[in-house]
């Protein structure tokens, strides 16, 4: 009897531990047959939806506002400059009577767009308080977004659009479907600069005078011979060499993928060939933007020279927050550098379905076109904000000074470089472009493969992100 | 004929107990895999938010597989991983297992060391891996403590070669799963019976020839069980060294497991293609089980 006792116990424990098993590696392969189906019948729903809500705009506002974003970024602009805006938690606040719910996942491994169009594709069978209200894009995929039904049109808001005028052309020109249409705004302008490392300037060029600077990395030849005397003062020229990438990669003369075929424009070769230069001297490393290694430079132990980036880049990634940091001493200065670039920049879209149009297109005014919040940011948060009139009024201002540039007023700069962004070679595969070929070229600088290797190996994975592509 | 009618038969009781797992076989396991199976031949995929497919396209998937040749790659490195992995954790464990379960010892606190060497397999892969990123990392601690006693002058770039980086994945599968090796081979060797022990012991046998002569053949069916269980396991290889390269099996995929490659195929939610290698896994994993149901089952010694 107790034999059987045991016996019945241990089987019943084993069918536990079979379901327990079973379950999570199950899931997946069981959402495959369906998602599929679903996936073609929700397409024709939002298109439907999209129709009937564009016609209908701003109904009756819902309850809750769904936000779906990467990072703290617009919370904490919405929180200090929204008015009306009252946080409850971590994760939630209100706009009156509205609950705005924040679903933030982070960009890493293409987390927030999987969840993002996991989301958008069952828009149309939630429920109205679940919908997606408002997402954020980044440039390199907005295309991927914007040219589709699932992101409602601004003018659909009931907007006007003469409202942006005041906008830089470019901000406007990433977030136009090919129809012409406008889907999104944006309240900053991420026109980038060199940010050099003050102390390490007076060392090695005797001056941190930003337009002295400027002479020693005007072009790219004079930045790779400036690279040789900062690596003989103990420092590296940047940190990484994907820092300079993006400088490359703006000023290309042919897209990503052309006729489905993927193109490699010859900027993006000067790149590699400058880069293997670099490393080969031992003047950057090769590490990923955002790790650890990467970031060292942002204190003074950490010996770099300088970093490529936007606005941004020093108000809210530099550490400028912690003690002892460069950012936090002042000791960054701003120049041109040797190309013009941007990079980033955050977009605001209603999602097709909102039921709280009416939020949204107050929350779009009131950051992306309302002057005096707009300057607000600018001087709290040392963002560049996306208005022409202000901005270069505030340029001329002798009063504004940025902390963390050591006093400098970088904006004229930004000015002069926000009006002369040209997006006309973007595409809806360049975060997958750019991000597999910076990972391949890697290999090459590394010395773990030929350029020829690391070249077909960025073929190989660009091709696994897009199966439609050839090269 | 009237007689076994009225006798009581227990007969339906064995196919009622047999419902609760029939039932989640089917749901979770056998239709799931007829369905990779089915999407495996279909050319099915997300371009942006719009979908491409499904369209059949017969054995195009499988095809374009191993016409990528790279498919060989990611075998061999799962491989070569596995091994660098299993023979030193084979070669502890064996040792580990022998000292715990041999009673002339008379080892204090066993079921305290038992304990903490199984410790390791119950943090999660993604936290060790993480950890390991950052210790080995270009300017992490590792590196500035190799620089400080003066072993190396410039920081040793552990994950940009192909030897350090295989050999610190393998070093952490060997760390989280030896405790679990050690377990099963221990729980083998105290199957043993004692009486050989105690006759090679008055023979006047050394230890060695008692490991060599008597444990190590007697334990031959749990060796080759904990083998194809480890290798089954090692083929499914993912968390740590996508963890610890980023999804990128750099350098140059020469740490791209089998199933970092089926989870590249998910950017794009290619079902056709992860079909496909999922079938292709299937297969080899359904052959490695064979050979254990063979050798296990087969051996008449043991009865």
């Amino acid at each position: 009897m107790k034999k059987k006792i045991i016996s019945t116990i241990l089987c019943a424990s084993m069918a536990v531990s079979m379901f327990a098993g079973c379950g999570g590696n199950t899931e997946s392969t069981a959402s495959e047959g369906t998602a599929e189906e679903t996936a073609k019948d929700e397409t024709a729903a939002a298109e439907e939806s999209a129709d009937a809500e564009g016609a209908a705009e701003t109904a009756e506002g819902g309850k809750v506002l769904n936000i779906y974003c990467w990072n703290e970024e617009f919370k904490s602009r919405l929180t200090d400059h929204y008015p009306g805006y009252t946080e409850i938690d971590a994760t939630s606040g209100t706009i009156g009577d509205v609950t705005v719910k924040w679903n933030i996942t982070p960009s890493d491994d293409n987390a927030y767009q999987n969840n993002l169009d996991a989301t958008l594709l069952k828009q149309a069978d939630a429920a109205a308080d679940d919908k997606i209200d408002l997402f954020l894009v980044e440039a390199d995929y907005a295309l991927k977004y914007v040219d589709t039904d699932y992101t409602m049109a601004v003018s659909d808001l009931g907007i006007d659009l003469a409202e942006f005028d005041n906008q830089y052309q470019y901000t406007k020109d990433i977030v136009t479907d090919s129809n012409g249409v406008l889907k999104g705004v944006s309240w900053q302008g991420c026109p980038g600069a060199l940010f050099y490392n003050r102390e390490a300037a007076k060392e090695i060029l005797g001056t941190d005078d930003p337009a002295e600077v400027q002479k020693a990395v005007a072009d790219w030849p004079t930045f790779n011979a400036t690279a040789e005397k900062v690596k003989a003062a103990g420092y590296s020229m940047v940190s990484s060499v994907n820092d300079t990438y993006r400088v490359y990669s703006n000023n290309v003369s042919s897209k990503w993928v052309e006729d489905g075929k993927i193109n490699i424009d010859a900027n993006i070769m000067n790149w590699v060939n400058d880069s293997k230069a670099l490393v080969d001297a031992g003047q950057a490393g090769t590490h990923e933007l955002w790790s650890d290694d990467w970031s060292k430079g942002f204190y003074p132990e950490g010996k770099v020279f300088c970093y490529f980036g936007p606005a941004w880049l020093v108000n809210f990634s530099m550490a400028a927050d912690s003690e002892g940091s460069i950012a936090n001493l002042g000791g960054w200065g701003a120049t041109e550098g040797p190309q013009g670039f941007y990079w980033g920049g955050t977009w605001i879209c209603a999602a097709a379905g909102t039921d709280n149009a009416d939020v949204v297109k107050d929350i779009m005014l009131q950051l992306t076109a309302n002057e005096e919040i707009m300057k607000e940011i600018v001087v709290q948060d040392d963002d560049f904000v996306n208005n022409k009139p202000a901005m270069e009024a505030m340029a001329e201002d002798a009063s504004y000074q940025s902390k963390v540039l050591g006093g400098q007023n970088p904006l004229s700069m930004y000015c002069a470089g926000a009006g002369k962004i040209d997006l006309s070679n973007q595409s809806a595969y360049d975060q997958g472009c750019n991000e597999e070929f910076q990972n391949a070229m890697k290999n090459y600088y590394e010395g773990n493969a030929s350029l020829d290797e690391a070249l077909e190996l960025f073929y190989t994975a660009v091709q696994e992100k897009y199966p439609e592509l050839t090269h | 004929m009237k007689g076994n009618k009225k006798a009581v038969r227990y007969n339906k009781w064995g196919y009622i107990f047999l419902i609760p797992f029939i039932m989640v076989y089917v749901v979770f396991q056998f239709i799931p895999m007829v369905t990779t199976i089915y999407n495996s031949f279909f050319e099915n995929y997300m371009s942006g938010l719009t979908q491409i497919g499904p369209r059949f396209v017969g054995l195009e998937n499988y095809k374009n597989l191993f016409a990528q040749g790279d498919i060989g790659l990611y075998m061999k490195n799962t491989l070569v991983m596995w091994i660098i992995c299993f023979i030193p954790q084979i070669l502890l464990s064996l040792l580990l297992g022998a000292w715990f379960s041999d009673v002339r010892l008379k080892l204090k606190g066993t079921r305290f060391f038992k304990t903490v060497i199984y410790l390791p397999n119950l943090i999660m892969a993604s936290a060790f891996s993480m950890l390991f990123f950052t210790l080995f990392s270009d300017g992490g601690p590792i590196n500035s403590l190799l620089m400080q006693i003066g072993f190396i002058s410039e920081p040793y770039k552990f994950l940009s070669n192909v030897g350090s980086a295989r050999g610190l994945i393998a070093l952490m599968n060997c760390l989280m799963w030896f405790g679990n090796t050690t377990i099963l081979l221990m729980a083998g060797m105290m199957g043993i019976d004692t009486a050989l022990f105690e006759a090679a012991e008055v023979d006047g046998a050394t230890s060695t020839q008692v490991f060599f002569k008597i444990t190590l053949p007697l334990l031959r069916p749990i060796l080759v069980y904990v083998m194809i269980t480890s290798l089954i396991g090692g083929l499914q290889l993912f968390d740590v060294p996508q963890i610890l390269t980023n999804g990128t099996g750099d350098p140059m995929r020469s740490t791209m497991t089998l199933i970092m490659f089926l989870n590249k195929h998910l950017y794009s939610k290619n079902y056709g293609m992860a079909g496909a290698l999922s079938v292709v896994l299937f297969v080899i994993t359904a052959v490695l089980s064979l050979i254990v149901f063979k050798v296990t089952g087969n051996d008449k010694r043991k009865g």
